[in-house]
């Protein structure tokens, strides 16, 4: 069965189909349907999954432009999936919790859901191309509808957010469109097949080029210091739910990018690139949490954190060890969910007072006690408190960089320091002390918004606690991709055995 | 023996299409001076949509009976297979700006009456109108037809002035703004006719340096003739000037947005499409078929000229007010990325076929996207007629969201978005571009491409993300024409940015056989 294409599909037709739709309440109520429907298509499919199996799975190819060598093909590896898995688990949630965010702004609902839609079979996409030309295509494409949803429908500095945005990533995709052609050229296979073209680029200096070209708009796209500077407007100017989708889901490709694309195709590029890459890394890591600590505003300072964050996955990502690769992909995962309950609940706050400045709060744990209590376990998995996912994700990648680089890994363990303070410190500051007068009367969260919390929530815990069911996929999926670059894990120093004499 | 001259052969069939065209332009000439004024416009209308509909027909017949493979009519014109493209390509664009100029209410009613005065209230009042248009861009299409297919420089020349003289004078017919349209008309006429003449004295001067006007004859002289490089060189870069002129290559540009800005929309529509693909189809055959030999000595300046249009273009666009004067940079800064493409020809031949199919499918998507653009440019209108201040079109997304998107589409198209035609096209010459060795041009290219798309989406963002004035501008409910024209470009840029493999196949066909020399 052609499930990937059946999941594009299905949303590519709901996003028609709500367009359709006069009323708008029932247009909500069909987008939600779709998102559903998609959800439990992707579950079908990914209960097939086999972990050991091929490297691609569902694998489908049809020719689409035969005189570029350009195919229509997709297929999952473990890694895919899982960020399949994460998009379509995400969708549903925003979509419910967007439910009263388009009509503020008096513009259309059914345009904004329907933009939603369209996203979500592009975000499919993404993930799923095995075509080197199919991924730009999807890769570039999935800006417009974001870019909608910014400008249309975001906060006061909207259309200067979604301008930088736009322009940022534009500007990325096409340094990795040259490198996109080059690679075809110099290849000479004839071919965009991702199988196909691994290996194919030997002298180093190519490679070297090739990899800039995809890297640089990775790191845009992850972001990556020092190329951060249009999340923070995004992210603070997007609507929650928009915003969710942009850091939980979007950036995930820049990441997903560069463990997929730059890593296999230009292993040795790769290799001499890594300690300028953990650099930057561990840099994004701290200055994105000092630079949180001082943000005034809920939104920003929870994008500052996910800079924070995507250095932790890039550290992963480039240490090139089991431990940290599979740690980064399940970072991947579980920053979703845990931005994802950050951003909407700081979203549901923002929307019941009307302001975004963490000064206007105060005391809000005494006349919402749900909202508060919902908003610290997202706060705490933030910071990676033991118990909840993104513990297991942040651990593997500090031991998985470890065994290689020392030095590296420690400062980043200052990161997560760092996370406790600023996350404590704004919900001290929010939820505790005196009850600000203007917060007195705030109602607590709703049966829709407890809804949307409760599936965040409790993926948090159970992948706390059980984390295997996504490490059994995505291990052996980050060892072939490894296996291909290839990076061995270095030898433990302490050899077991020879503890136990 | 002695005494008598050979008849010339000319190969009727192959040169029906031109002939239909021009015989249909005749037709409406005579038409303009017997036909009572009443009836012209129902006169003109089938005639000159059907003149285009049957060369259209005449051409893939043509194409269909099997590409010639030698130049018809005593050598004068060439029949191949890119100007078989380039023919059915500038038919089809011809034909949907004519039913935009279809669209009244764009041309004045006397050209000759001061605006307000009483001879103007008068035919105004009789319904009087400039239904010469018709037969005017008639022959401008017939002249666009023969400019790419013409194999010697004399035809050459004569097919420029075919295709230029009714545009200069449909450039002054615009009914709003006349000033503007009239000095429009004045400046492209001067400045056209300087073109003109480079490109006459370039002709003479390759004929000294050659001792021919055929463009396979200066090739083969190339190799042959010596100690006269002076004629050479100055003839080839006099010729250069009036070609790069038509294109509006930096730094022969600056007519584009005055000319553009001024004439009525339709005939801007027209002369975006068809003078862009005409003149295109022209630079290649001159510098391929007569100059591919000397391609050392002309690509460096080319190099320079496509970075030169790219930088021009894109940046001049980013300070435009006005809606035809930012779509006329970006038309420059097209013909940029077009240019890299001709650039890409030169080394072997099946590097020059891809570059040449190539530019031919770049030239399908854009002409489409430009009329559809131009089009929606034509139904958004104040008081004062178009309204043409970029500010005039803030909030345009709330007001009539459907026009809206696709203006936005089409500048997404323009920007190289990925699902546009505009982003294959841009592909393919790029692609063209890196495997005949010219990055540096493509990243420039790509650099120029980011810079251009921030003044796409700043239209987009005026539509959209502000919020509508009270007095805004309305959008005038679309005649039938119009309408269809919109319909067909948001069509074939749509199926273009989809599927674009048949339109590239058929490119890559036509460019297989190359030109002809």
């Amino acid at each position: 069965m052609p499930w990937l294409s059946i999941l594009m599909g299905v949303s590519v037709l709901g996003a028609l189909g709500v367009t359709l739709v006069r009323n708008d309440k029932l247009a909500k109520q069909f987008t939600l349907g779709v998102s559903l429907i998609v959800l439990a298509l992707a579950v079908a499919m990914a209960v097939q999954f086999s972990p050991n199996g091929d490297k691609f799975q569902f694998t489908e190819k049809y020719d689409w432009i035969p005189d570029f060598g350009v195919h229509y093909a997709v297929g999952v590896d473990g890694i895919a999936l899982v960020l399949i898995l994460l998009s379509v688990v995400l969708v549903p949630i925003v979509v419910l919790a967007s439910w009263h965010d388009a009509e503020a702004g008096k513009r259309s609902v059914r345009t904004y859901f329907s933009l939603m839609l369209v996203l979500e079979a592009m975000m499919i996409g993404v993930f799923a191309a095995t075509d080197v030309f199919l991924f730009y295509v999807f890769f570039e494409a999935m800006l417009i509808p974001m870019y909608f949803m910014i400008g249309s429908y975001g906060g006061a500095q909207r259309s200067y957010a979604a301008v930088k945005f736009l322009l940022y990533s534009l500007f990325g995709g096409l340094l990795m469109l040259v490198a996109v052609i080059a690679l075809y050229s110099i290849a000479g296979k004839n071919t965009f097949m991702f199988p196909d073209l691994v290996g194919t680029i030997q002298d180093v200096t190519t490679q070297k080029w090739l990899f800039l070209g995809f890297f640089i708009a990775f790191a845009i796209k992850a972001p990556l210091w020092p190329f951060h500077t249009w999340l923070p407007d995004a992210a603070a100017q997007a609507p929650a739910g928009a915003a969710v989708l942009l850091v939980g889901v979007l950036d995930k490709v820049g990441t997903y990018g560069m463990l997929r694309f730059c890593l296999e195709l230009f292993p040795d590029a790769s290799k001499y690139f890594t300690p300028l890459v953990i650099t930057l890394s561990v840099i994004g890591i701290v200055y994105g949490a000092i630079v949180a600590i001082g943000q005034t505003d809920m939104k920003r300072l929870i994008a500052y954190t996910s800079v924070s964050h995507f250095g932790f996955i890039a550290l992963g990502v480039f240490a090139m060890t089991t431990n940290a690769g599979a740690g980064a992909t399940l970072y991947m995962v579980n920053h979703g969910f845990s931005t994802g309950a950050l951003f909407l609940i700081a979203g549901f706050l923002i929307q019941r007072r009307g302001s975004q400045f963490i000064a206007d709060y105060g005391g809000v744990q005494k006349v919402a006690p749900v909202l508060a209590g919902t908003f610290l376990v997202a706060g705490l998995s933030s910071l990676s408190l033991p118990g909840l996912s993104t513990f297991v994700s942040e651990f593997m990648v500090l031991v998985g960089t470890y065994q290689k680089y020392l030095v590296p890994a420690v400062i980043a363990t200052t990161g997560v320091i760092l996370a406790a303070i600023y996350i404590l410190w704004m919900y001290q500051r929010t939820m505790n002390g005196p009850t600000a007068e203007s917060v007195k009367h705030l109602p607590d969260l709703n049966a829709r918004e407890k809804w949307v919390v409760a599936p965040l929530v409790a993926l948090l815990l159970v992948f706390g606690f059980y984390p295997k069911p996504l490490l059994d996929v995505i291990h052996p999926a980050v060892k072939n991709t490894l296996s291909s670059v290839p990076a061995t894990d270095p030898a433990p120093a302490v050899q077991v055995a020879e503890e136990a004499k | 023996m002695n005494g008598t001259i050979p008849a010339p052969t000319i190969e009727y069939a192959q040169l029906a299409p031109m002939l239909v065209v021009f015989g249909a332009a005749i037709v409406g000439v005579l038409v303009e001076a017997f036909a009572p004024r009443y009836l012209r416009s129902a006169i003109h209308v089938p005639i000159t949509l059907l003149s285009l509909a049957g060369a259209f027909a005449l051409t893939i017949w043509q194409v269909v009976k099997g590409v010639p493979t030698k130049p018809a009519a005593m050598g004068a014109v060439a029949v191949d297979g890119p100007s078989l493209f380039i023919w059915g390509t500038i038919l089809v664009l011809a034909f949907v700006s004519v039913m935009l100029i279809n669209d009244e209410g764009h041309f004045v009613a006397a050209a000759a009456a001061v605006p307000g005065s009483a001879e103007e209230e008068q035919a105004l009042h009789e319904g009087a109108g400039h239904t010469e248009v018709y037969p005017l861009a008639l022959f401008a299409v017939g002249g666009m037809l023969l400019f790419p297919a013409a194999n010697d420089l004399l035809v050459m020349f004569v097919a420029l002035e075919v295709m230029s003289l009714p545009l200069y004078l449909l450039c002054g017919l615009a009914r709003r703004r006349r000033l503007l349209s009239q000095e429009a008309a004045v400046k492209y006429f001067l400045l056209g006719a300087f073109s003109s003449a480079f490109f006459l004295y370039g002709t003479a001067l390759l004929y000294g340096y050659a001792g021919s006007i055929d463009l396979a004859k200066i090739s083969t002289s190339l190799s042959v003739i010596g100690g006269q490089e002076t004629l050479l060189y100055i003839g080839v870069a006099m010729l250069g000037v009036g070609l790069l002129f038509k294109i509006g290559a930096a730094p022969f540009q600056a007519w584009k947005p005055d000319v553009y800005q001024g004439a009525p929309t339709p005939v801007t529509a027209l002369m975006a499409s068809g003078t862009l693909v005409a003149a295109f189809g022209a630079l290649l055959r001159v510098f391929w078929v007569a100059l591919g030999g000397l391609d050392w000595d002309w690509s460096p300046v080319l190099w320079a000229v496509a970075i030169l249009t790219m930088i021009v273009g894109a940046i001049l666009a980013i300070t435009q007010t006005d809606i035809k004067r930012m779509l006329a940079y970006s038309s420059i800064a097209h013909g940029g990325f077009l240019l890299v493409g001709v650039v890409a020809t030169g080394a072997a031949a099946g590097q020059n076929s891809k570059a040449l199919s190539a530019i031919l499918f770049y030239l399908v998507a854009y002409g489409f996207t430009t009329v559809g653009a131009f089009a929606v440019v034509t139904m958004v209108r104040d008081a004062g007629g178009e309204a043409w201040h970029l500010s005039r079109w803030a909030g345009l997304g709330k007001r009539s969201p459907l026009l809206a998107g696709i203006f936005a589409f089409f500048l997404l198209a323009f920007a190289g978005i990925p699902l546009t035609s505009g982003f294959f096209g841009k592909y393919a010459v790029f692609q063209a571009a890196v495997s005949g060795g010219a990055l540096p041009l493509v990243i420039v290219g790509v650099v120029a491409s980011a810079v251009a798309a921030f003044f796409y989406v700043r239209v987009i963002v005026l539509m959209f993300f502000s919020d509508p004035s009270a007095d805004g501008p309305s959008v005038v409910l679309p005649s039938r024409g119009t309408a269809a024209v919109v319909g067909v470009a948001v069509l074939a840029t749509v199926f273009l940015g989809v599927y674009p493999q048949p339109v590239l196949h058929l490119a890559q066909n036509a460019a297989q056989s190359l030109f002809i020399r």
